[in-house]
């Protein structure tokens, strides 16, 4: 990436629970690096930028669940318009989930996308690798090519990692390659051909239900699984009030758990698909939205600490993949520029975290759980930084997202709290 | 213009509907308030008498094309809605999914869009999925009836069925009305117990406890497992068809337990009130849900459902149809 020489970030509060620094200070970047954070630094021939009055300098928010659906998809997504819409909602870097086509498990496929991610010049992008070959749940792949290639860590995700056995392998090799593996869970005989969470509202619109039981039994299954082989889980997208019960009580006993929720899953519940749109796919996605106990489940365990991370599960779809029945449509939506408004307007503002935990969600805690650059403003990391803004006024537009997919539920919603500007290796790659 | 007598319908079904519906269209009974409901089964009456006729036509919809659009198989469903429209002189084109270009991948949008291109008035749709109709309603221009989405609602089946207790009970409200079979899958279920609930009756659901969708209770139903304790002293036994298929899912083991625990016999008929009627939306599988005693016996009313099945959907498609202006005949 270039490097702008000498940037000087004058004037914000600068909040880094990495380092626990919480006041006004100025930032001073040299050739891609924090060189100081301090008071009233000297410009010294320096690029200056003036942090908006009331803006926050927080390092770069990391979106650790994204799908890129480059190579194979490039209809919903590429990586140049995935890391355009990513810095656009204030990340600084993705990590991009292996189920393209074709799948990413091996190396070759890996050393592709981060061509293009060089290419693009915008996030940094960090892949991950299929546990198994083709994802398919039998052969394990090649996860430590993988691994030299670039991958953070490994899933199957789109899909549960198929057998406890394959699991307990999984954790037991990337154990000892020192990377995690991430589990979409959900039992797939439970599941069967849901579509929505199985209650009051899918039974009365008719749709199949997927229990929340269906997810929590994986996650007992992975804690447990955690638990035997000493290695790093990471539960991907929680949605049941179950998942937290058991990912709680496997911290509580030691096991190396760590999990993320989207935003979708803290905001909303199944009752949308009742309407004023019944039946809209763009609140189709899986896990499914779940009912209000789940929700507030959600939210319990992020102000509780249950929840590590806040990761977007950003799922491009064309329009018109989802303008289908809705049992038809593919699950997912887009969340990588609708994820900092959700935070600020529904977890900040109404008091329930406070702004040094709202960074904690989304940059200080995915650098560690993935082991990556970043997630802290100590002098000498990397100088990706993320300027927030608390009190602008976000109306989320699906026409004008940068993701080349629209394939949001929040399309006009009004939030309070978006991004200022994004920078990259010293490089500021998005202004508001 | 000249008519034979019989051709005339009664004055007030000439044109449009003096009073209509608030929705253009039909989706389901979600959206209907009892008012609605009333108009519809008393427009029906009316229409059921067109049928008693020696020639069953009025001109009503004359001029305007309905189609019929079947994803999914229906023999009684399709005819019924065929006769409906032949009555009210609508041109009508029945199309299943078998004949179309659905087979070719084509989406349903796509599908009814050419369909739409050549301007038809009204579209009435089978389909497997919940809420196609929905969408149809949103993305196209024509009033679109729903003649039954997935799981969701079967709205015509429903006002047939209160069309045909109301005949033999005279009312709705007050009525013990017990609903038997397969809850979780049936379009037929959730329709009922909309109507029925909006009406008062008091709806009595019962079938394996693998069959009853979560939050049934929410629903407006008393749950039951018991078939005595639902057809203890009703006024109503509605059987729900039971699909064989439905043993690989694990939901019941055998035909041979499931009508031992849930077929209708006349030895379990006893219980209720000495005036039930038994009714049944079809298709049967005699001696799986029901036995044939029953179902051929005094008091069934299932022939009269597919009777009175005419006369809603004509009472429906001229009740919608007086919403637009237009197709009036003088």
């Amino acid at each position: 990436m270039s490097v702008a020489t000498k940037l000087i970030l004058k004037g914000g509060r600068v909040v880094d629970p990495a380092t626990g620094t919480d006041g006004m200070f100025d930032v001073l970047i040299e050739d891609g690096v924090i060189r100081r954070v301090a008071k009233d630094l000297p410009v010294d021939g320096a690029e200056v930028y003036e942090v908006p009055r009331g803006a926050i300098v927080a390092p770069g928010l990391i979106d650790i669940h994204v799908h890129l659906r480059e190579p194979g998809q490039e209809h919903k997504e590429t990586v140049a318009s995935g890391t355009a819409s990513a810095v656009a909602g204030g990340f600084t870097a993705v990590a991009c989930m292996p189920n393209t086509n074709p799948v990413n498990d091996h190396a070759g496929i890996t050393q592709f996308i981060l061509k293009k991610a060089a290419e693009a010049q915008l996030a940094r992008v960090y892949p991950i690798g299929a546990v198994s070959l083709g994802q398919k749940g039998d052969q394990l792949a090649e996860l430590g090519e993988q691994k030299a290639a670039g991958c953070v860590a490994f899933t199957d995700d789109g899909y549960p990692v198929a057998t406890a056995l394959l699991m307990r392998r999984a954790l037991e090799y990337a154990g000892m390659l020192g990377v995690p593996i991430i589990d979409h869970c959900e039992d797939p005989s439970l599941k069967g051909d849901g579509v929505a969470h199985e209650g009051y509202t899918a039974s009365a619109l008719g749709l199949r239900g997927i229990p929340g039981v269906a997810e929590s039994l994986m996650v007992e299954r992975d804690v447990s699984l955690a638990e035997l082989t000493g290695a790093h889980v990471h539960i991907a997208h929680m949605s049941a009030r179950q998942s937290i019960r058991a990912v709680r009580a496997g911290k509580e006993r030691g096991v190396r758990v760590t999990c993320e929720v989207a935003p979708h899953h803290f905001t909303l519940t199944d009752e949308a698909l009742e309407g004023p749109v019944q039946y809209d796919t763009n609140l189709k996605m899986n896990p499914p939205l779940r009912e209000a106990a789940d929700r507030d489940a959600m939210l319990e365990g992020i102000v509780d600490g249950t929840v590590d991370v806040i990761a977007t599960d950003h799922a491009p779809h064309h329009a018109d993949e989802k303008m289908v029945e809705f049992d038809r449509a593919p699950f997912g939506i887009v969340g990588l520029e609708t994820a900092v408004p959700l935070v600020f307007d529904r977890l900040v503002h109404t008091g329930k975290i406070p702004l040094s935990r709202m960074v904690a969600l989304l940059a200080t805690n995915p650098a560690r759980a993935m082991n990556l650059p970043g997630g802290t403003l100590a002098e000498g990391s990397v100088a990706d930084l993320t300027v927030l803004a608390p009190d602008m006024p976000v109306t989320i537009s699906a026409q004008a997202l940068r993701s080349k997919s629209k394939n949001t539920p929040f399309d006009g919603w009004t939030f309070r709290g978006g991004v200022a500007a994004t920078i990259v290796a010293g490089r500021i790659v998005y202004r508001a | 213009m000249t008519t034979m007598p019989d051709d005339r319908p009664p004055a007030d079904l000439t044109g449009p509907a003096p009073v209509t519906l608030r929705s253009r269209h039909l989706l389901g009974i979600a959206g209907l308030d009892a008012d609605e409901i009333q108009l519809i089964l008393d427009t029906a009456e009316a229409m059921k008498e067109i049928g008693t006729r020696s020639v069953k036509k009025v001109p009503t919809l004359r001029g305007r094309t309905v189609v019929n659009l079947f994803f999914e198989p229906s023999t009684r469903t399709r005819t019924s809605f065929e006769v409906a429209e032949k009555r009210l002189s609508a041109d009508t084109l029945s199309i299943a999914t078998a004949t179309s270009s659905v087979t070719k991948g084509e989406s349903l949008l796509d599908t009814v869009r050419n369909i739409e291109a050549m301007a038809p008035d009204m579209i009435v749709m089978r389909h497997a999925s919940s809420g196609a109709p929905h969408l149809l309603a949103r993305m196209c221009r024509s009033t679109i009836v729903n003649a039954g989405d997935g799981m969701h609602e079967h709205p015509t089946q429903a006002l047939l069925d209160a069309f045909t207790i109301r005949e033999h009970k005279k009312r709705l409200a007050g009525l013990k009305i017990a609903i038997v079979g397969d809850l979780l899958h049936s379009r037929v279920l959730r329709s009922n117990l909309l109507l029925l609930n909006t009406m008062g009756a008091e709806v009595w659901a019962c079938g394996p406890a693998t069959l009853i969708p979560s939050g049934l209770a929410r629903l407006g139903a008393r749950i039951t497992t018991s078939l005595d304790e639902a057809v203890e002293e009703a006024d109503v036994v509605m059987m729900l068809r039971i699909q064989q298929e439905r043993m690989h899912g694990h939901f019941f083991p055998s035909v041979r337990e499931y009508f031992t625990l849930f077929g209708l016999t006349r030895e379990r008929l006893r219980r209720a009130k000495d005036d039930v009627i038994v009714m049944h939306p079809g298709p049967m599988n005699r001696g799986v849900e029901i036995d044939s005693e029953v179902a051929d016996g005094a008091h069934s009313v299932i022939l009269e459902q597919v009777s009175n099945g005419v006369a809603i959907r004509m009472a429906v498609l001229y009740l919608l149809a007086g919403r637009d202006n237009g197709g009036s005949e003088g």
